[in-house]
């Protein structure tokens, strides 16, 4: 019988992560649903990145304030976790506190924790405060109601409770606060439960322990449904971000194969097609699978932060579009498009939706001034811009859904080479004119 | 003061035999809109004086499928992109100096694909270059010593290309009082008529994107709005009229100022 409690713990770690791994192949799967995309180039350069952006948060502290209490959070809560590590040994051989075999450093290394904790503690505090009092202008937009705010409070609360639970752990930890090491915060937290017997003590030292690495395990689950993906996903994202110049869209391949047709004088164009020519490509996305894998997995990584709406001209002038929104239905559709294969064993079946229209309107899209205040703005390295563009590229080209304006502009540019209705022959008129 | 411009075209160049030192891209914008010819114009006075060895298309320009493009036209873009490619290397043009970033952008940045590899500066890079060179000598002008200037960063020269400070170096040079608006440099907000803007009403908001730049400009107390973009200048006009501010802010590309200070 003394065995039970390891038996236990191992089947609800086992359990844990085997869902948490469950999750993670749904997930690549969905993200596999995308175009493929070749970006095994300038390996260098994405490893720098992703050091530099999902590792240093280089682009975080540009907001100085979120950016070094983001800092904080995220430092702590990874240097904290790897006492996980040593809950997970203790639980699965019924040790206690294993590491502390090693003597002084081990109790060093708590001492940092506990203040790390701390600070993590109250920098999500501030956190709170900011979303939930001062009700910064970000986190109040349209698109952040029910799922999306209650998701980013319900993840602050979670760490506070974690924190809460490694500190309340420490402090009734009797042989541990005895040691009188290592408790540089707990210590103070002990005369809270003074007078309780020792019993009672280890019971709430043993609830605590269970709660925080149970605690760890619902929050690793808890990510799949979260825009705490990013935390993850910010690693791989930031690798395969935009490395061209930000003003440089892509040229589509399969218009570059038309236009060569069109332009080559030795094909003979009444020439019957060739028997073997393949299906033309659909120009464009109004779905999600229209869209390349890695604005799939830019989907995913999207933290909801806003930073790239706050600086979107078109949504500061109270336009429809909002950069962010792009980026959740994007993500939202995808989902949809997974349950939907995962109930069709394995086959998408048309469920008579898709992401354009559906999910994002056409006045959202030709709001878009292009100017990239978004791609500049994401702290993970995401491109809205470019699924706007592949959106009205689909519109265009497969529709002739755009604007009367934009068709007339085209039409001129088709006959006279100039977006106005000029004869191509003007041209240099201005130098004549005074 | 009203001279007439000296603008060879590539086909009178190669009808000599020789070769001119630079390409001028006008595009669409600086060869028909009327405000954008007056940067053009600007533009060549200080290539003339200089005596720059350059060329333009003239007739045989065409407009480079930028704007095609972001409206989302890849087809169109794309016919235009090889036309222009045909004549760019027909001509053997390895240089290009255009006033305009998007034309900038789309000649630098997508056309290599598609088979036109240049060498693309924007004119305040070249106006730069000629200055380092010491071949233009930008002397602190009496007009605008001292006043206050701020500068709009273009989205395709700034963010869109990372230029930021060629703008900037000139205007200090010609001794003017550089000041910042609040959104500057890589977080400048957009005129509002990028991805074919320009060409149709805004879609249903509370203001338009123009006249909010307009007021990070007006905010700054500048007399100058500074541009580098015949667009920008087109939508910071229309914003300080709306903000009936035209008698006393100004908004000029930073071509015109150097021409002006050089009393060109
Ligand atoms: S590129 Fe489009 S979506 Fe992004 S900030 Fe600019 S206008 Fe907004
Ligand atoms: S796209 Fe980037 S900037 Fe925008 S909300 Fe998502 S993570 Fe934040």
């Amino acid at each position: 019988m003394t065995y039970l409690p390891n038996i236990l713990f191992a089947i609800v770690l086992i359990t844990g992560i085997g869902y948490f791994a469950k999750n993670v192949k749904k997930l690549i799967r969905n993200i596999k649903l995308g175009l493929d995309v070749d970006v095994s180039d300038n390996k260098s350069q994405r490893w720098k990145n992703m050091v530099m952006i999902a590792l240093g948060q280089s682009k975080m502290v540009r907001r100085p304030i979120a950016g070094v209490l983001h800092v904080i959070v995220y430092v702590g809560f990874i240097i904290i976790n790897i006492e996980v590590l040593e809950i997970i040994i203790d639980g699965l051989l019924g040790t206690h506190r294993i590491f502390s075999v090693i003597g002084k450093p081990y109790y060093l290394v708590i001492n940092l924790f506990e203040i790390l904790a701390v600070l993590v503690f109250v920098s999500v505090i501030i956190f709170w405060i900011r979303r939930n009092i001062i009700k910064l202008k970000r986190f109040w937009k349209k698109e952040m109601t029910s799922w999306p705010k209650n998701d980013g409070n319900f993840i602050l609360y979670f760490e506070m409770v974690l924190m809460m639970l490694f500190l309340v752990m420490n402090a009734t930890d009797t042989q541990f606060q005895s040691v009188n090491s290592g408790n540089i915060i707990s210590q103070f937290i002990t005369p809270w439960f003074s007078g309780m017997s020792e019993s009672v003590l280890h019971t709430i030292e043993r609830t605590a322990w269970w709660l925080h690495i149970i605690g760890i395990l619902i929050f690793l689950n808890y990510l799949y449904f979260s825009k705490h993906l990013h935390i993850l996903l910010a690693f791989p994202n930031t690798y395969y971000g935009k490395l061209t110049p930000k003003g440089q869209f892509n040229n589509l391949e399969a218009v570059t194969k038309e236009v060569k047709m069109m332009m080559d004088p030795n094909i003979d164009p009444f020439a019957a097609p060739a028997e073997d020519t393949e299906p033309p490509a659909k120009f464009g996305a109004s779905d999600v699978q229209d869209l390349n894998w890695v604005q799939l997995l830019n989907a995913y990584t999207c933290t909801e932060c806003g930073r790239c709406t706050s600086e979107c001209p078109a949504n500061l002038t109270g336009k429809k579009l909002s950069p962010r929104k792009i980026m959740m239905d994007t993500r939202d559709r995808l989902e949809e498009v997974g349950k939907n294969i995962d109930k069709n064993k394995g086959v998408f079946k048309d469920d008579g939706k898709q992401l354009l229209g559906d999910y994002i309107t056409t006045e959202e899209l030709w709001a878009c001034t292009t100017c990239s205040a978004c791609v500049e703005a994401c702290p993970v390295s995401i491109d809205p811009l470019s699924i706007i563009l592949e959106m009205r590229r689909y519109l265009v080209m497969e529709q002739s859904a755009a604007p009367v304006e934009l068709n007339n502009m085209m039409t001129n540019i088709e006959n006279n080479g100039a977006p106005w209705p000029y004869n191509q022959m003007d041209r240099l008129n201005w130098k004549d004119e005074q | 003061m009203s001279e007439l411009l000296k603008v060879p075209t590539m086909a009178e160049c190669m009808a000599d035999g020789r070769q001119p030192e630079i390409l001028f891209w006008v595009g669409s914008a600086g060869s028909y809109d009327d405000r954008a010819k007056k940067i053009t114009r600007a533009f060549v006075k200080i290539l003339n004086k200089v005596k720059v060895d350059f060329a333009v298309l003239g007739t045989e320009e065409s407009n480079t499928g930028d704007v095609a493009k972001r409206a989302g036209n890849e087809f169109l873009f794309q016919m235009q992109a090889v036309t222009n490619i045909e004549i760019l290397n027909g001509y053997q043009i390895k240089r290009i100096v255009t006033a305009c970033p998007h034309s900038y952008n789309t000649l630098k940045n997508e056309y290599p694909l598609l088979g036109g590899n240049y060498k693309v500066l924007h004119h305040t890079q070249f106006i730069e270059e000629l200055m380092k060179k010491g071949r233009l000598k930008i002397e602190r002008s009496s007009v605008l010593n001292g006043k206050r200037i701020t500068f709009h960063d273009p989205c395709y020269l700034g963010r869109g290309n990372g230029v930021y400070e060629a703008p900037r170096t000139l205007l200090k040079t010609l001794g003017v009082e550089l000041v910042e608006m609040k959104r500057h440099r890589k977080s400048a907000l957009c005129c509002g008529a990028g991805g074919a803007q320009m060409f149709k009403e805004p879609e249903k908001g509370s203001k338009d994107v123009n006249v909010l730049r307009t007021e990070d400009a007006l905010e700054t107390q500048a007399t100058i709005i500074a541009t580098g973009c015949p667009y920008c200048n087109t939508m910071m006009t229309d914003g300080v009229k709306a903000k009936e501010k035209e008698n006393d802010v100004s908004v000029m590309d930073i071509a015109e100022l150097i021409a002006k200070a050089q009393d060109l």
